[in-house]
């Protein structure tokens, strides 16, 4: 991480203001006015169309193996998924994969 | 608010619906202290995003930019995105909240996380007739389960972070948590779809410098989503 002060202060305090005018918006400035259903249903997908796209690399080439794929975390990935899929439960999910991530280390050396 | 019996009614049936989120709070957030500060954020500096942002998931997105060197802007931008689904919360509320005064729907809006938005709704559509200060009063319960503990658990995490040797991999603690809280989301068939769009575009777009390309596959995925949701939709018939 190469930020200057300036800079990290500068994401946290955007990152904080921004968090609170998307919250703000609806409650403080629009108020009870519709949303058009195109609007409503690109919403419904923010999360989903970010976080991915945003594992997905760390998963396939992570930095501490030099962007080398390795078995330990490919296997806690796909467990931690199984377990969230299977039991909707989001720490269930991270305690499974975790424990996947260690048992695999352990067994590989 | 006067503490009046309606209100506290309210607002301990509200600290009863948030103390489950407890589990869930405490280690999240703590993770999230050890990881900045392993980063090389300042404590002042980790506390500062867990106060101002007070949002689990863009939080770890933005550190793990910031790990990645994007620029700065590109940090925020991205990490906004993972907040956008607080317009909806916002929006949903407003029905039953708008009557508020401003400081107070100032306030509730800093608050207004997913835990909060999730157990307020479902108390305010199952008890319709609840006052105005009723509802402040039990938002403001599964709030006090939530908020705090994320500030303090963060402040733990963040003083103890160095301690952790590497052989706990906690490089990979981020991805796994972020897996596990996207499983549960993806619900419908559009979901998976968006999800599936994402992660490809990303990884085809991974030399695409600063971060961008998942901007660019975020885009093309929260379209996708929608697409799919408005195709299901039309194949069975109009709905209202």
């Amino acid at each position: 991480m190469t930020y200057s002060t300036t800079e990290i202060w500068f994401i946290i305090v955007a990152l904080g203001v921004g968090t609170f005018l998307i919250r703000f918006s609806f409650l403080g400035m629009i108020g009870a006015r519709q949303m058009s259903p195109m609007t409503l249903r690109l919403l419904r997908y923010t999360a989903v169309a970010v976080i991915p796209g945003l594992v997905a690399p760390l998963v396939l080439w992570p930095a501490a193996t030099g962007g080398q794929p390795d078995a330990a975390r490919l296997i806690a990935a796909a467990t931690a998924l199984a377990v969230g899929l299977a039991a909707r439960n989001v720490v269930a999910a991270i305690f499974a994969g975790a424990a996947a991530l260690y048992a695999t280390q352990y067994l590989l050396g | 608010m006067s503490p009046s019996s309606p209100q506290q009614t309210s607002f301990w049936r509200g600290f009863r619906a948030g103390a489950p989120f407890l589990i869930i709070i405490g280690p999240f957030a703590m993770l999230f202290g050890v990881l900045s500060t392993e980063q090389g954020l300042t404590l002042t500096e980790t506390m500062a995003f867990s106060v101002l942002v007070i949002a689990g998931a863009s939080q770890f997105a933005a550190l793990q930019l910031m790990a990645d060197n994007a620029p700065a802007l590109i940090v925020v931008v991205t990490s906004l995105a993972v907040n956008m689904r607080m317009v909806m919360y916002s929006a949903a509320l407003t029905p039953w909240l708008g009557q508020a005064s401003v400081s107070m729907r100032a306030a509730l809006s800093y608050f207004l996380v997913d835990q909060t938005y999730a157990a307020s709704i479902l108390e305010y559509e199952n008890r319709p007739h609840l006052t105005l200060s009723e509802r402040i009063a039990y938002f403001m319960g599964v709030m006090m389960t939530v908020c705090p503990l994320w500030y303090l658990a963060t402040w733990v995490g963040a003083t103890m972070g160095t301690a952790i040797p590497p052989e706990f991999a906690l490089d990979f603690a981020v991805p796994i948590t972020f897996i596990a809280i996207l499983s549960p989301m993806l619900r419908t068939p559009a979901h998976v779809v968006s999800a599936l769009v994402s992660v490809t575009i990303a990884l085809a777009l991974w030399w695409m410098p600063y971060s961008t390309g998942l901007l660019v596959a975020s885009i093309v995925a929260m379209i996708a989503g929608a697409s799919v949701e408005t195709w299901m939709e039309s194949r069975k018939g109009p709905r209202l």
